[in-house]
């Protein structure tokens, strides 16, 4: 007993003096268990994030976006594995994890579950949720787990060019003729709330913040990235011209920050218990892949297989 | 769902080099069914943007790795040779190049 509290001391210890903790490093089991949970969520949402935006990809506007679309979708698969990587680091394996996602048992980011109706949402969710996932990345690069840290480096360096391609979408069709700048208008009006939804619950509700601070899993709380995120973001929707639809919305000069309305969380949890707009398909659409994709794993295994005993026969 | 090939899948640990000239890092891991497939994919993977111009694979159950417990006792032989430094050593006044 006293010899895990010792370790348990000597492990705080070394978060507090800011050192990484990296995977054979003695770790409490729950921390081990709260990163699993963490980096396998993340990394879902970075898969299933592919979906609304491959809904796209054959109408695209121009040959221009179209190979953007493309390479911000495969960027999304990449940061998918840089996770799943990570997470497998702690003992856990990959098709595990994505058991977990097809099962259900698994959560990914709520916000997949919202349908991508216009060309413009491909814009918004560059700029909004690209936007809103870079205040958590950043904050993650500093992460205590080592590998963890070291994956969100190599996203955040790729995340900017997805935030920015959104935004100039939405500035190219906010000033384009009215139909356009109502479509960008639109988007932003149905993607605002739940981008803010994002960073999860307020802090006095959130139930695994406390722990991940001490562990400086994570470094700021959801309502510090949530703010951060709103005061950046009102200044680039007034730059092209947009409106943030929220009437409550006002600068205060005496906090130095925006406030805002209040969220509705009676959706946010409706979502993420499975019953947003998209969360079926979205679980249908990823089952299905996987089920599509299996002859090509196996094929794959048994052409390796083949030719590693072609090579010991020789 | 839970009997799945992938599992045949082994991990393997990727160095990218990103110039000539340079050490190989150690930038994460992948599963591939072979050592070619692990390469391409790496590629797909880690160098997106121009970030290799070389790139080992290595299944992970080949590395070996020390343990972070004994690191104290393990490193210990070094801790008490500062000779093995260019400080350590008076170099007499007027010296050049030295």
């Amino acid at each position: 007993m006293s010899d895990v509290k010792n370790l348990e001391e000597r492990f705080q210890e070394r978060i507090d003096d800011e050192q990484k903790i990296e995977p054979r490093d003695w770790m409490p089991d729950k921390y081990r268990q709260n990163l699993i949970r963490q980096i396998s969520q993340h990394a879902h949402s970075e898969v299933v994030g592919m979906l609304p935006e491959g809904n796209w990809i054959s109408r695209a506007p121009s040959l221009r976006r179209k190979a953007i679309l493309l390479a911000k979708i495969q960027d999304e698969a990449g940061h998918g594995l840089y996770l799943y990587s990570a997470a497998e680091t702690l003992g856990v394996g990959r098709d595990q994890l994505i058991d977990q996602l097809l099962t259900g048992k698994a959560k990914y980011s709520s916000i997949f579950n919202y349908p991508s109706l216009s060309w413009a949402d491909i814009g918004a969710i560059g700029w909004l949720v690209d936007g809103a996932a870079i205040m958590n990345q950043v904050m993650l690069t500093r992460t205590s787990y080592g590998p963890y840290a070291r994956a969100m480096v190599r996203i955040c360096k790729e995340e900017s060019f997805h935030q920015r391609q959104g935004y100039e979408i939405m500035s190219v069709l906010a000033s384009g003729t009215e139909e356009q700048k109502a479509m960008a208008q639109d988007a932003l009006d149905r993607w605002w709330w739940p981008s803010l939804m994002m960073f999860g619950p307020n802090d006095a509700d959130s139930a695994h913040s406390a722990e991940s601070m001490k562990w400086k899993i994570k470094r700021e709380s959801n309502d510090e990235l949530r703010q951060r995120f709103v005061d950046r973001t009102v200044q680039q929707a007034e730059t092209i011209g947009l409106t943030v639809p929220d009437p409550d919305l006002k600068w205060n000069e005496e906090r130095g920050h925006y406030d805002f309305g209040p969220i509705d969380w009676d959706e946010f949890w409706n979502v993420v218990k499975g019953n947003g707009p998209c969360n079926r398909d979205r679980m249908k659409a990823r089952r299905e892949a996987h089920e599509n994709g299996r002859w090509v794993r196996e094929a794959a295994a048994a052409h390796a297989a083949k030719k590693a005993a072609r090579k010991t026969a020789a | 769902m839970s009997n799945d090939n992938e599992k045949d899948w082994p991990l393997w640990e990727v160095f990218i080099q990103s110039k000539r000239g340079l050490d190989h890092k150690h930038v994460g891991s992948l599963h591939a069914a072979d050592a070619g497939m692990a390469i391409e994919n790496a590629r797909d993977v880690y160098t997106r943007r121009g970030e290799g111009n070389s790139i080992w694979v290595v299944k992970a159950e080949h590395v070996h790795a020390s343990n972070p417990d004994d690191a104290e006792s393990f490193y210990d032989p070094a801790d008490d040779k500062v000779y093995r430094h260019p400080t350590f050593y008076t170099m007499p006044e007027g010296a050049k190049y030295i």
